[in-house]
């Protein structure tokens, strides 16, 4: 099932698979034709809700480009009267902006590599290489998947704590360094549709396992190596819950818990624009990201769903 | 050959994408466990290859193994251990039984954090529901800017959590929120929304809902496998939409709404970083949650012992909950007709 959704998913989505023909448009789901009335109420309704959920993302935008007495306006503007692009150079001074960045980015990089590297070994350890005994091993596997991570936040905390790991980005990234359920599953199912006979032969010819990996399996693996990278990469970026936790010096913190610190800090005074500025920086990798890797984002999200 | 063809190669599994997948692991790995070496049952001796697997087999996945030692199984029984005990994360914990526990139950911040989580859990997990598999109705519409619907409708999703909270203080603020002057077109008078004990946690799901756009990728990819002679079928037995819809669509998505329910669930029973942000468990401790209630105690109050009993009740509420869950998916989700 999975294998099957990834196929769909990085070929076609983005684009509409079940469209044949220009002489598809204009009907409904179920095929039959549209009246032209129906056709444009039912956009009208679309519209409408096209438009509240951009709002979030438009208000943003443009409370990042208003002057803080335009802000504090009611009612509010819908759109800015004079643009301030001065909120941007602002909102990058008025707290250690690139630093957050810079260390945000470091860890989000040194993660994304670690866990493509760690969970494409383990990976190829359960899907390529035959041993007795590997199915029972993956069950622990999969069961590690519905341990919900209050239960081990604690523990952990108090062992990195005891190694002297509290306010270092070890605890952060250290544990991408051992390959973990979801994303190991996700390479294994892709990678037990490699040709067994292209690995054969390279066996018969002498190749050691370590580069059939890296150089038969891990090419072909690409699709599924690029999805959990972009995973790894969004859930490290917005993770809110890790640094709040291990970290404490301003000069370590990353971008979500310095700006959180940075809003209740100045919670009497603060100005939204900046702050809008900032989530918009903040946002703009992620939505670059989106848009070159549409089709994986999209496979990558309906293969975890049949997890 | 391409990576694509690679893929286009796999067997077409169908059957029920929601089941546990350890099916799965069985039917695909069945035939090569076969000529891998029949040697699958204990008694009889490994052969020399079979040995020589093993061990390599082991060396690759010998990462996991070290990780799932130290970042699963330690925690897992740690977290029994130190549940049993008064242990403010300094000094060495002291055996207390199960006293945290008893306070556990006795407390009425434990009380107040269990309802505000499961008045978030009630309503959020069915509105998200459906709307994000109206969401991806809109999303699998034959339009031909569907492109731009789906873009539009995912595009909150990659919102990270803390600045959605951050837009939504803007949105809601008092004085110059846009939420307010909508509202007082409707005669609400201008309140403080994220102030009022009665509108906080509503501000939290409805926020909650702008990131439905995962959970309407996964409808998607769902819809798009309900075989389309289904509908041409009913049309000609002369059912109209909303027939269709209810005695088609619904029951073959099934799985899917599955899937999204325990994603939904698992969710709400850790929301978190909302409450943090824009509230930080206020007005009059309406937003807080369970998570928040259970950071506070392990980080703030020093009490690693009690918030560790905190987390174990969660994790048996989880798998209590998902044990109801998959009985009821039993008797309600459908495998019968390949639709996802």
């Amino acid at each position: 099932m999975a294998i099957n959704t990834l196929e769909t998913g990085t070929q076609n989505l983005g684009q509409s698979p079940k469209l044949k023909s220009r002489s598809d448009y204009g009907r409904n789901a179920d095929g039959s034709r549209q009246s032209p009335v129906g056709a444009w109420i039912s956009r009208l309704v679309m519209l409408l809700v096209l438009i509240l959920f951009s709002l979030p993302l438009y208000w943003m935008l443009i409370s990042a480009l208003k002057t803080p007495e335009e802000l504090a306006q009611f009612p509010p503007t819908l759109f800015p009267t004079e643009f301030r692009w001065q909120n941007f150079s602002d909102a990058v001074t008025v707290m250690p902006f690139w630093t957050f960045f810079r260390n945000t980015a470091i860890i989000t990089i040194s993660v994304v590599v670690f866990s493509v590297i760690s969970n494409f070994i383990v990976a190829y350890g359960f899907a390529c290489i035959e041993w007795p005994g590997r199915n029972k091993v993956f069950f622990i596997v999969l069961a590690t998947l519905f341990l919900p991570f209050p239960v081990t936040l604690i523990p952990m905390f108090d062992m990195w704590a005891g190694l002297g790991f509290v306010n270092t980005w070890v605890p952060l990234i250290a544990p991408a360094l051992f390959a973990g359920g979801f994303f190991t599953f996700l390479l294994r199912q892709f990678m037990l549709q490699t040709p067994k006979d292209m690995m054969d032969a390279a066996r018969v010819d002498g190749a050691s396992e370590w580069s059939i990996a890296w150089r038969i399996v891990f090419p072909t693996a690409r699709p599924a190596v690029t999805v959990i990278a972009i995973f790894a990469a969004v859930g490290t970026w917005n993770d809110f819950m890790g640094p709040l936790i291990y970290l404490q010096d301003a000069s370590k913190q990353t971008l979500s818990i310095g700006m959180q610190v940075f809003r209740s800090v100045n919670a009497q005074d603060i100005q939204f624009n900046l702050l809008m500025a900032a989530s918009f920086l903040v946002l703009l990798p992620l939505v670059i990201l989106f848009f070159m890797f549409q089709r994986y984002f999209i496979s990558g999200i309906t293969l975890g769903g049949f997890k | 050959m391409s990576a694509s063809d690679a893929v286009a190669t796999g067997t077409p599994r169908t059957g029920s994408p929601g089941s546990v997948p350890a099916a799965d692991l069985t039917a695909r790995s069945g035939p090569r466990a076969q000529n891998g070496g029949g040697g699958r049952s204990a008694k009889r001796k490994l052969t020399g290859r079979e040995k020589r697997n093993l061990r390599l087999g082991l060396l690759f996945i010998s990462p996991w193994i070290i990780g799932v030692a130290v970042f699963v199984i330690y925690p897992l029984i740690y977290s029994f251990v130190i549940s049993l005990t008064q242990y403010s994360g300094m000094q060495t914990p002291t055996f207390i039984g199960f006293q945290n526990y008893i306070a556990a139950f006795a407390d009425p911040m434990v009380h107040t954090s269990v309802g505000n989580t499961v008045y978030y859990m009630l309503l959020a997990v069915p509105i998200g529901l459906i709307v994000a598999l109206l969401l991806a109705m809109a999303m699998n519409r034959n339009v031909r800017e569907v492109a731009i619907y789906r873009t539009l409708l995912y595009l909150p999703s990659l919102i990270p959590m803390f600045a959605m909270s951050f837009i939504f203080i803007v949105f809601v603020n008092p004085q110059f929120g846009i939420v307010n002057q909508f509202l007082g077109l409707f005669g609400m008078p201008d309140t403080n929304l994220l102030g009022e004990p009665r509108y906080a946690k509503i501000v939290m799901i409805v926020m909650a809902q702008l990131g439905a756009g995962n959970a309407a990728l996964i409808y998607l990819a769902g819809l798009r496998n309900i075989p389309e002679t289904l509908y041409e079928a009913a049309r000609i037995d002369g059912a109209g939409k909303f027939r269709q819809f209810f005695s088609i669509t619904v029951p073959l998505l099934t799985p899917t709404i599955l899937f999204n329910l325990i994603t939904g669930v698992s969710g709400a029973m850790m929301v978190f970083t909302e409450a943090f942000i824009m509230t930080n468990g206020g007005p009059d401790n309406s937003t807080l949650f369970y998570m928040l209630y259970l950071y506070r105690n392990a980080f703030s109050y020093g009490q690693l012992g009690f918030a560790s009993a905190l987390a174990v009740l969660l994790f048996l509420f989880g798998m209590v909950l998902a044990g109801l869950i998959y009985w009821l998916s039993r008797r309600f989700v459908n495998y019968d007709v390949s639709a996802g």
